[in-house]
């Protein structure tokens, strides 16, 4: 369980968000939304401590994970797995040896092991073909799956996806979602999606966290979202072009 | 106030390097393969270098001294010890914070905008020890190498020059860097390199790994990595000279 606890964050004078705080329960689906450069990204560096809050805690299975030690710290960062939003692929090495990069460091699987779990991984993804490509030859979609491939060779508790289907035709887009769901439900894994696409948080998400005017404005279920009256969540909801209500 | 921001956050980065540099396994194979780009790839530039520097040196001496009371063999002793003191350390370095400090640079400053150092830390890697540990290690243990290889060619570039020119005998040349050979200023050559390497991969790293902006910040990085490389150097340079010399 992820829970955030009055959490606040300021790059010099400007104010990210402040007291923000809400409870992502184990195997299900939280989306965080909300404007573009309202803070998303940056809400979920703080939940891995790639970034440290002004204030506020974010506690993993009930530890604080910015008060661990950079030891402890590392292998609470292990329980993730995540999807950044240009995939972050390391571009000198090809397809296999990306997803097989984690295995090769954290574990000590014979090469055997190592192939077979990265093939399973790029089967999940439907990228089997793919593993001899280099990143550079990949598409779009392509790429966010190899990275997805590569976030769950290791097994994550959690998995976080920056803006997954952000760049992506509909079609990869919906690819995209439904690996998500799959993910989810074959995997029990924890998931949090960073989005703005409202078509995708329809499609895989449980609950939703709307960032706006600095906090967290609103949090609940999808069925919540769909019959709330909170204004600034309606015109996020309705500018993005889906009916949700009625 | 900007400098000393900036000497805190290199402070951190390199106390973090140190500390992490019991990490061997972590950047293992990293360190073989930089060894190698810090050293074996930067061997023909600096062939080229040390060639060209030696030939000058002897030409533009030979020029200036030409006097029938100033035996050839001087030629030789102020062409090799200029080169074993100052010029193999210090033009191979300026050479080197364009070809190494660049690379480093933009490799590093790439990584993190395309958030892939992100992506290493939040797989529970520690970025400083896979990343900056090797670089520095390889720039430390290889620019003194490097000294080695543009001593040689440019005393041997020395040599070419005034036989092929026919001002210096290379019989000449050769007695009089025998006779003003001191074993110290090999020793001091060394110890530059091994400052210079340190500088210039650490600075680079440093500009690298806090890179932001897209194309134009890692544009910037790099800039700024070879600018501020050469000026350290130049003036570690000086401050070696004054406390060794």
């Amino acid at each position: 369980m992820i829970e955030i606890q009055n959490l606040s964050k300021s790059f010099g004078d400007l104010l990210v968000w402040e007291n923000v705080s809400f409870r992502i329960e184990n195997n299900e689906t939280v989306a965080i939304i909300g404007k573009s450069g309202c803070g998303k990204s940056v809400l979920i560096k703080h939940i891995n401590a790639l970034l440290y809050p002004d204030s506020g805690k974010v506690l993993i299975d009930g530890s604080d994970i910015h008060a661990l030690d950079y030891v402890e710290q590392r292998k609470k960062r292990q329980l993730f797995g995540v999807l950044f939003q240009g995939s972050a692929l390391f571009d000198s090495i090809n397809t296999f040896e990306n997803v097989a990069f984690p295995l090769r460091y954290f574990t000590k699987q014979s090469e055997e092991e190592i192939r077979e779990n990265v093939m399973q991984s790029l089967r999940y993804v439907n990228l089997e073909e793919s593993a001899s490509k280099q990143t550079s030859e990949l598409s779009g979609g392509m790429r966010k799956r190899v990275g997805l491939a590569r976030a769950i060779v290791l097994q994550p508790k959690y998995i976080m996806y920056d803006e997954p289907t952000s760049g992506l035709d509909p079609q990869t887009a919906e690819e995209i979602n439904e690996l998500i769901n799959q993910m989810a439900d074959a995997l029990d894994i924890t998931s949090i999606v960073v989005t703005h696409d409202m078509h995708s948080v329809l499609k895989v998400a449980d609950k939703v966290a709307f960032l706006d005017r600095q906090t967290l404005s609103w949090f609940g279920s999808v069925d919540d979202m769909k019959h709330s009256d909170h204004k600034e969540l309606l015109d996020f909801v309705t500018a993005s072009e889906y009916q949700i209500k009625g | 106030m900007h400098s000393l921001n900036e000497l805190g956050k290199y402070s951190s980065l390199l106390y973090q390097a140190l500390r992490s540099s019991t990490e061997f396994s972590t950047y293992r194979k990293n360190l073989f393969q930089e060894l190698v780009k810090v050293g074996y790839d930067s061997v023909p530039i600096i062939v080229l270098t040390g060639v060209f520097t030696g030939s000058v040196m002897t030409l533009q001496s030979a020029y200036q001294l030409q006097s029938a009371f100033i035996p050839l063999s001087t030629i030789g002793a102020i062409v090799s010890e200029s080169i074993l003191i100052e010029l193999a350390a210090v033009i191979s370095s300026l050479v080197l914070a364009g070809k190494v400090g660049a690379r480093v640079a933009t490799e590093l400053g790439t990584m993190r905008v395309s958030e892939q150092i992100d992506a290493l830390e939040s797989m529970g890697f520690n970025s400083v020890s896979f990343l900056v540990v090797p670089r520095v290690l390889a720039g430390i243990l290889m620019f003194p190498v490097l000294y080695i290889v543009a001593s040689i060619f440019g005393i041997g570039g020395g040599i070419a020059a005034g036989f092929f020119s026919g001002t210096v005998p290379p019989a000449d040349f050769l007695q009089g860097a025998r006779m003003y050979f001191y074993p110290w200023n090999v020793v001091f050559g060394f110890v530059k390199m091994f400052v210079f390497g340190f500088i210039i991969t650490s600075v680079s790293c440093y500009k690298g790994y806090y890179a932001k902006g897209g194309a134009e910040g890692v544009g910037k990085s790099t800039t700024d990595a070879t600018v501020l490389s050469c000026i350290f150097v130049l003036l570690a340079d000086f401050i070696l000279a004054a406390l060794l010399l």
